[in-house]
């Protein structure tokens, strides 16, 4: 399918599934999400055109909720060789409200910060066991989404605990560490230069106020971990390993300098 | 059409990796540093400015106008994170644009100017841009041949 037609297949598909949403999704939320009046922080949200905005506003046109549905289904399938389905042990999906906006999340077991993508495959392989979900797949996105929605409307509020302190730090001395061939680090042009344009594109503050997104150039939905592995691509730098730590590191950070904006996701950008 | 546009837009940072970096394939030769400029062309010659023009205009090449604006009629939405390049011919020297683009944190440290003639004190470098400058010698001298002629 060429582009445009691989977008009316999409819109077809959101229009017939509008219906079921509207019944499944019942968290009430502010349909613009607000910025707090003195806070110069702004979710990428505010820099959208009104066509996106209304997009991410309304369930059956936000395309991110095809993901959401299926990540319904399979909150609600046993699976694995213990035949449990995530509902078995959680009951409704929204005993997760508020999850979202507080990881990552220190694992005592483990010993180190996890990502709510990363809990989520910690369940299927301890609980359900059944084999984890690769980064990025179609599933571990819709679980996540279906999970982040919960939280819609609810302020990022990540805990202060002392064990992901170091972490916490590790990831803001990233967010401001020159990488690449263009040796440019996140923050000089996500806290220096937000606002303004590289190319035709407006930078973002980098709040993760929306995550997983519906982005238009991705024609999908993608993780934090996918946005940040695209702006190394950018400048020209290795992106880190799927499972090096350094993308927890920067998403700790991230919410911490995010803490108290509202969480829009499912959300679209361009 | 909007969103197209702004698809392309937004498509660029991820073009401008996946596109190999014209010609810059050899490691950079020693210049020499006189306060603020590199006096001598890297190559020994000069450049020549049509085709400077030309790689300054090319998103995947020269990159500059994803921060510069600049006398382009035909480029659409440049950048705004530097000052326009219009005049820069008349601000500065050959040889203090030479220097500016070689490695503009001489001068400034904290400057998101990249260093388009620098391979060392870089972190993670991908490996198929690893050792090899952002612009080639040649392509450097092209540049400033161009941009010099910028005196308005």
């Amino acid at each position: 399918m060429n582009r445009r037609q691989r977008s009316a297949a999409s819109r077809t598909a959101v229009a017939a599934l509008a219906a079921a949403v509207a019944v499944t999704v019942t968290v009430a939320l502010a349909q613009t999400p607000p910025g707090t009046t003195g806070d110069a922080r702004r979710s990428g949200y505010h820099d959208m055109g009104p066509a996106l905005r209304a997009m991410q506003d309304d369930d059956s046109a936000n395309p991110a909720m095809l993901w959401v549905r299926d990540g319904e289904a399979l909150w609600n399938r046993r699976l694995g060789a213990a035949a449990k389905a995530c509902a078995d042990c959680h009951g409704s999906a929204a005993s997760m409200a508020g999850v979202a906006a507080r990881y990552p999340a220190f694992d005592a077991q483990l010993g180190r910060p996890v990502s709510l993508e990363e809990r989520i495959n910690l369940c299927r392989t301890d609980r359900q066991k059944a084999e984890a979900l690769a980064g990025g797949s179609r599933e571990l996105l819709a679980l996540s989404a279906y999970v982040a929605l919960q939280s819609r409307g609810r302020p990022i509020a990540p805990p202060d605990d002392e064990r992901l302190r170091s972490y916490v730090a590790a990831g803001e001395a990233l967010f401001k560490r020159r990488l690449g061939q263009l040796n440019l680090s996140c923050a000089q042009c996500h806290d220096d230069n937000g606002g303004r344009r590289l190319g035709g594109a407006l930078i973002p503050q980098a709040h993760p106020t929306a995550y997983p997104i519906y982005r238009l150039e991705w024609q999908g939905l993608g993780s934090l971990k996918r946005r940040l592995r695209g702006c190394l691509v950018g400048v020209r730098a290795e992106p880190f390993a799927d499972d090096a730590p350094e993308y927890v590191s920067l998403e700790l950070f991230l919410m911490r300098r995010a803490r108290g904006m509202t969480l829009e996701a499912p959300g679209v950008r361009p | 059409m909007r969103t197209a546009r702004l698809l392309a837009a937004i498509a660029t940072p991820a073009v401008i990796a996946a596109v190999p970096a014209g010609h810059a394939q050899e490691a950079p030769r020693p210049y020499v540093v006189v306060g603020d400029a590199i006096p001598a062309s890297l190559t020994g010659q000069s450049g020549d400015a049509a085709r400077g023009r030309a790689i300054v205009a090319d998103r995947q090449v020269g990159l500059c106008l994803l921060c510069h604006a600049g006398p382009f009629p035909e480029a659409r939405l440049p950048g705004n994170l530097a000052p326009p390049l219009d005049g820069a011919g008349a601000r500065w020297s050959a040889g203090q644009l030479r220097l500016r683009i070689v490695d503009a944190a001489r001068l400034n440290p904290d400057t998101i100017m990249p260093p388009y003639y620098r391979t060392t004190g870089l972190q993670r470098v991908a490996p198929s841009f690893a050792g090899k400058p952002i612009l080639s010698a040649a392509q450097i001298e092209d540049v400033v041949a161009f941009l010099a002629t910028l005196k308005h």
